[in-house]
């Protein structure tokens, strides 16, 4: 359920665009933060926010990678496929997260507490291998390292 | 080799300011290192044509890839009114892989980029602003906010500005992580809530952008090298450049080298001298194979090709592109057509999927480079990606996507053969032969 003041602030956002449909990526951002994915029930609270029909909010939500349609973990690991994050040796990165937390591309840890998904070049490739956990970015990772940051999360 | 080290702001427009690592630069001491000064000129002595004209004049072109002249961009949004509002855009959709240029300058000095959004709106004479900022970059959206408070606490932002009677107002907007969004008409669609097709052309942005009103878009970089024009003149501006290309481009290196990184270098400098003096050259026990002139959708060029000017012209002749100017170097230990893999990897799960070659050739081209990097390939894949290449080259496609996803593939054919050739397994039947037209499909049942 939407709560009071994640509608607040769709409203507020309405006033930066001359449309409503504008909002509807940073409306979704913004209610996913809270309930980590995007249902159908959402789509349609929102919809009746802005007034834009259910069937275009689902067209953007499914178009968009980081919106996410299915339930993800407390904590979301990004790891950089990029070309150059490739000459550095992400797979060996993912390889090592994927064998910690025990778990496969686009899946979620038992506990809810992890979620593991690649994601397009970082912008950070003179400190390449990159990964990025929730707003939080990694630098010059190690296999070593990345189970560091791991544990220093759980 | 001239030295580009020694920061001055002669030589180096953008970075001059930026002394301690690390640092971003707020508005203090942005506007104690002569700051806003070109806004404050322009609003008071120049008008929108003459900060046209100066820009014209200065050939500056555009840094998000394209290179077409900003001048002349700005000179195509019609100068009377009709249509309400105007706006500009600013592209910071950065997504480019190998690309890191417009979060360095985001990230470290935010004002240059919010005064250049200034002056090219009071250019334009557009009264509202965007800057598309790509999900990621949380830390950009922070400075950037802070930064546009600060700026519209000293009345650069707002209305009536400088009791100039211009009108201005930026704000951020941010993605949800789509690469087709840095595309020009994309980036509108997405802006507007639809889904971020690229738009037919005619009509162009600048008669019919965001809804439906004249807009311009520019990147960061481009936008970033807009006050120091006006402060210190076209003539200057061609000055600092070593060849035709005018003004100074970031410029880096990263992968196997010493010291990867970003650098504010002329148009002109070669790749081999951002390598060798910049970057250190190669790490220890890796020799440069190959390199990419600007991002993964840039032409791979080989080591032959080192001492090529890093400029628009140059590397076009050569069957490249300088693209966003941030070099990628691969190692002696890469496969060819396993980074060409990774790069179509993305590329195809990138690609939105409006026009059909696009969206059937990429995930083709994945599916035999995935067999010729097993060793299942088959006499004639080498001809059917030969072919793929064919089909998304410029103007065979909606927009300029396809051809820059299969631009280092058709380098790669040309520079590599032998890799890919060594994937095929010739006790597996041919296949050019049963294919009829363009069914990928149908590779499955052979």
């Amino acid at each position: 359920m939407i709560n009071e003041k994640e509608k607040e602030f769709i409203l507020k956002e309405l006033e930066k665009y001359e449309n409503s449909d504008a909002v509807v990526v940073e409306s979704l951002k913004f209610v996913q933060k809270r309930l980590r994915w995007i249902s159908l029930e959402t789509m349609s609270e929102i919809s009746k926010i802005i007034s834009v029909p259910v069937s275009k909010i689902e067209s953007i939500a499914t178009f968009y990678n980081q919106i996410f349609r299915k339930p993800v973990g407390k904590n979301v690991i990004k790891y950089c496929d990029g070309v150059v994050c490739y000459i550095n040796g992400y797979k060996k990165i993912k390889n090592a997260i994927s064998k910690h937390l025990n778990i496969c591309d686009g899946c979620t840890t038992k506990d809810n507490n992890f979620t593991l998904i690649p994601i397009c070049c970082l912008g950070n490739c003179d400190n390449s291998p990159t990964i990025m956990i929730n707003e939080n970015l990694f630098s010059n990772i190690t296999v070593k390292s990345v189970v560091n940051i791991l544990e220093s999360i759980k | 080799m001239k030295n580009y080290f020694y920061k001055n702001e002669e030589t180096h427009p953008l970075t001059w300011r930026i002394k301690k690592f690390k640092k971003p630069i707020f508005i203090d001491e942005y506007e104690r290192k002569r700051g806003y000064l070109a806004f404050k000129f322009a609003l008071k002595n120049l008008s929108p044509d003459e900060v046209i004209s100066i820009i014209k004049d200065s050939k500056l072109k555009g840094r998000g890839g394209g290179g077409f002249l900003t001048g002349e961009k700005w000179s195509l949004i019609p100068k009377k009114n009709y249509f309400g509002k105007k706006y500009l855009l600013c592209n910071a959709d950065e997504m480019e892989p190998g690309t890191y240029k417009d979060k360095f300058l985001m990230e470290k000095i935010p004002h240059l980029l919010l005064e250049g959004i200034l002056l090219s709106a009071y250019a334009i004479q557009a009264s509202c602003s965007y800057i598309f900022l790509r999900e990621e970059y949380f830390f950009s959206k922070n400075l950037l906010e802070k930064s546009i408070l600060e700026a519209k606490k000293k009345k650069y932002i707002g209305k009536n500005i400088l009791n100039s009677g211009f009108n201005m107002e930026i704000f951020i907007h941010t993605g949800a992580g789509r690469y087709i969004c840095g595309e020009e008409t994309a980036l509108i669609n997405s802006l507007e809530g639809k889904r971020p097709n690229p738009r037919v052309k005619p009509p162009f942005p600048s008669q019919s952008g965001l809804w439906n009103k004249p807009t311009c878009v520019n990147n960061v970089e481009t936008l970033s090298n807009v006050p120091a024009i006006i402060l210190n003149g076209s003539k200057w501006y061609k000055n600092i450049s070593k060849n035709n290309d005018t003004g100074t481009k970031l410029m880096g290196f990263s992968g196997k080298v010493k010291k990867p990184g970003i650098w504010e270098l002329p148009f002109g400098i070669t790749s081999r001298e951002i390598l060798e003096d910049y970057a250190g050259g190669m790490q220890d026990g890796y020799k440069l194979k190959a390199w990419f002139p600007g991002g993964a959708g840039t032409g791979i060029l080989i080591e032959h090709y080192l001492d090529i000017s890093m400029d628009f012209n140059s590397l076009s002749l050569v069957g490249s592109r300088l693209g966003t100017g941030i070099c990628i170097a691969v190692d002696d230990k890469i496969n060819i057509v396993s980074l060409l893999l990774n790069i179509e990897i993305f590329f195809s799960r990138e690609s939105c999927g409006w026009c059909t070659p696009c969206r059937e050739g990429l995930p083709w081209s994945v599916k035999i480079l995935k067999d010729l990097k097993n060793k299942k390939g088959r006499i004639g894949d080498i001809e059917i990606l030969e072919e793929i290449c064919k089909n998304l080259s410029v103007g065979k496609t909606f927009c300029a996507f396809a051809p820059g996803a299969i631009s280092p593939l058709y380098n790669a054919i040309k520079y590599f053969r032998k890799e890919f050739e060594d994937g095929i397994n010739f006790n597996l039947p041919v296949v050019k032969n049963k294919i009829s037209g363009i069914q990928s499909n149908n590779l499955n049942n052979i």
